[in-house]
């Protein structure tokens, strides 16, 4: 097939139209977290305490620091999503809900607290919280890679990683309902941990996935 | 040069909106960019320029199939030599070279600047063998017997919106093909 009986051809599928490539994740994240939900349910449950909790500003600052990366990381991979984008201008998003986490850790520092400072970084669920990350996270990871198969970014290895702190932050911000420590320091530590596990299997398999 | 990426602009915006003539001026417009482009990241990969005609097919189509990734309100032509540049050095890279890609080796080139395909490209059609036989058939019949869909639904008697879907299923699968080589 010669180029102009390619580029004839070309111009003939001008009528077909893909979806928008964030109602394309949209949809993919949708169709992938009954599967996460499922997950969270038969294995770990809200808290039982969680009317209680929400009186606590350390329970709810832990849903604005996950729902924080979930949404820059959403913003981040849609603009990633195109040929000429690159991070820069761009990355600083994803910096937000560490600059919520740094004004939560400060305050906590500047109240009186009963429990000392290691024992509220280890807490009671840290392997909980390094398993369960992870594994609800794992069908919204790949839910969004699938949609993010519609673009065409400039590096899929960064475009993986950061479907990966998406899926985290999404995975993360249920996981918070059952996690009894609500410490900010428990959060920059095991929360991390976990996402950085997620961003790292993201990177993986982004390689692949989102080629063009 | 600002002039004749305006109107691949302005060509694209009309395509967009359904103009598919416009569209196919659009595609003939850059190929001599690109062709132009590739062969000169050939050359200065020591690789045979007669080569450039598969990377040109290469960038069409993956032009073609992300077109929703260009952002309608931003010029045509960065992203389309950020295509054009990643495709370049996916070929180079298969080849065994690692090269830098500059992305002036697009931008660069000149309006007056346009040479004609040297050597027939070969992996498109070699792929196009490997796709099912309706996608095949409908593909053929729009590309080298030049029919209109109206004309390929007649032949082999389907809608006009199944030949439609047999020409972009096959379009993608060829991508597909072409990448995972």
């Amino acid at each position: 097939m010669d180029t102009d009986q390619l580029i004839r051809t070309l111009a003939a599928d001008n009528a077909y139209r893909a979806r928008p490539i964030g109602l394309a994740l949209m949809l993919a994240l949708l169709a992938a977290a009954p599967i996460s939900l499922l997950i969270f349910f038969a294995e770990l449950g809200v808290r039982p305490d969680v009317m209680t909790a929400m009186h606590n500003p350390f329970f709810d600052l832990k849903f604005a620091v996950t729902l924080a990366l979930a949404a820059s990381a959403i913003a981040v991979s849609l603009h990633l999503s195109r040929p000429e984008a690159s991070l820069r201008g761009f990355g600083w998003w994803l910096l937000i809900p560490a600059g919520i986490l740094v004004a939560a850790i400060s305050g906590e520092m500047m109240m009186p607290q009963r429990t000392p400072m290691m024992t509220r970084l280890i807490g009671k669920n840290s392997m909980a919280c390094m398993s369960a990350i992870p594994a609800m996270s794992l069908p919204l990871l790949i839910g969004a890679l699938y949609g993010l198969r519609q673009g065409a970014p400039a590096r899929p290895a960064v475009a993986g990683a950061v479907a990966g702190l998406l899926s985290a932050g999404l995975a993360a911000t249920v996981y918070a309902s059952h996690c009894t420590d609500d410490s900010p320091l428990f959060v920059a530590t095991w929360y991390t941990l976990a996402t950085a596990i997620v961003a790292s299997v993201g990177a993986l398999m982004g390689k692949r996935a989102l080629r063009y | 040069m600002r002039e004749r990426e305006d109107e691949w602009t302005d060509l694209m915006r009309s395509a967009i909106s359904g103009d598919d003539a416009a569209y196919h001026r659009l595609l003939k417009a850059v190929t001599p960019v690109l062709r132009a482009a590739a062969r000169r990241g050939l050359a200065r990969a020591g690789q045979p320029v007669d080569q450039s005609e598969d990377i040109v097919q290469d960038i069409l189509l993956a032009v073609h199939l992300k077109r929703q990734t260009w952002d309608a309100n931003a010029p045509f032509a960065p992203w389309l030599f950020a295509i054009a540049r990643n495709k370049l050095i996916d070929a180079l890279r298969r080849r065994g070279k690692r090269i830098f890609v500059n992305i002036d080796d697009f931008a660069e080139t000149l309006p007056g600047e346009t040479p004609e395909p040297t050597a027939s490209p070969g992996e498109v059609t070699a792929q196009l063998q490997a796709l099912p036989a309706r996608q095949r058939d409908v593909l053929q019949s729009i590309a080298v017997d030049s029919a209109s869909i109206k004309d390929t639904a007649a032949k082999f008697s389907m809608t006009e919106g199944a030949v439609r879907v047999a020409l972009h299923r096959g379009l993608a699968s060829l991508t597909a093909k072409l990448r995972d080589r």
